[in-house]
């Protein structure tokens, strides 16, 4: 078994409203000097070691992102 | 004249599709997320709604339901398909039409009565108007702003692929006031506003959505011919 982890990101380009509403509420609770908020997704898949990195690739271009709008990155990491 | 409507769990606009297609004089067919084939329709509408919870993103899983491959199948032969709201969320994500809808600006759900200008009148599902008609039909949808990157967009608009527009007020962020557009071959069209819920004026603002499906009809009559 490994741990795999996929961010997605909307791209640098697309508006991110999410993240602007969340930049827009922290100076009204006190918080300042945070200039920009991006929000994405974070998945945690564990795999079975026969998955190869090919099919993690697939699994988060073609369903966990939506490339026309979202970056992502795939990570194997320690559990 | 069989016009198919897809009820994929969490769609709510199937009931208000099928009206519409009966309505405008054709026999609808409710279609099931689980079929495996489309029961010999001539014409296919994916309905609004909210099919699985829209998890992920709003479209993703649904197009990987089983009849989204015979849909997919006949679009590519030149089947006229309809995507409405969520339909049309769940034709870009299947990659029948470019872009991709992303949350509203200002993140509100916007919900009333829109005027649209119909930019493409020589669509499967736009000949009946004339063109740069202005119509008024209901928009509902939170995710509702059209994204593409700029050559995308540019392309869209030299091939006369933008097929609605919101006249004066954007309701959504959606790029160049996109509201909806249609593929390269101009039978595969998806629009955000609701023309099913403006085809009687006793439940809707106008009559205005009631052209779409007379278009198709007039499409696959000529086609029959």
């Amino acid at each position: 078994m490994a741990r795999v982890v996929v961010d997605v990101m909307p791209k640098p380009e697309i508006l991110d409203p999410q993240g602007q509403a969340v930049a827009g509420a922290l100076p009204r609770l006190g918080f300042h000097g945070v200039r920009d908020v991006r929000q994405g997704k974070h998945f945690e898949l564990d795999v079975d070691d026969s998955v190869d990195d090919d099919t993690l690739d697939k699994i988060a271009e073609g369903f966990l992102s939506n490339p026309v709008i979202e970056d992502f990155v795939v990570r194997r990491v320690d559990q | 004249m069989r016009i198919g409507a897809v009820t994929f769990p969490g769609t709510l606009d199937d009931v208000d599709t099928v009206r519409a297609i009966e309505r405008a004089g054709a026999e609808a067919v409710a279609l099931w997320h689980g079929d495996a084939d489309l029961r010999g329709v001539d014409a296919v509408v994916l309905p609004g709604g909210f099919s699985y919870g829209d998890y992920l993103r709003a479209g993703a899983i649904a197009r990987f339901a089983p009849v989204m491959e015979p849909v997919i199948d006949a679009a590519r032969k030149g089947m006229p398909v309809l995507g409405i709201c969520n339909g049309f969320q769940i034709l870009c994500e299947a990659g029948l039409l470019p872009g991709a809808l992303v949350r509203n600006h200002k993140l509100r759900f916007v919900c009333r009565d829109q005027w649209l200008r119909v930019e493409s009148t020589t669509t499967a599902w736009t000949t009946r108007y004339e063109p740069g008609a202005e119509i008024l039909v209901p928009v509902k949808s939170g995710e509702g702003a059209y994204m593409a990157d700029e050559r995308e967009l540019d392309t869209l608009e030299g091939e006369g692929r933008v097929v609605f527009r919101y006249v004066e007020d954007n309701p959504n962020g959606s790029r160049r006031d996109i509201a909806g557009v249609s593929d390269g071959s101009g039978r595969i069209v998806g629009l955000m506003p609701h023309p099913e819920h403006a085809t009687d004026p006793l439940t809707g603002p106008t009559d205005d959505g009631l052209g779409i499906f007379l278009s198709a009809m007039d499409n696959v009559k000529q086609g029959a011919a």
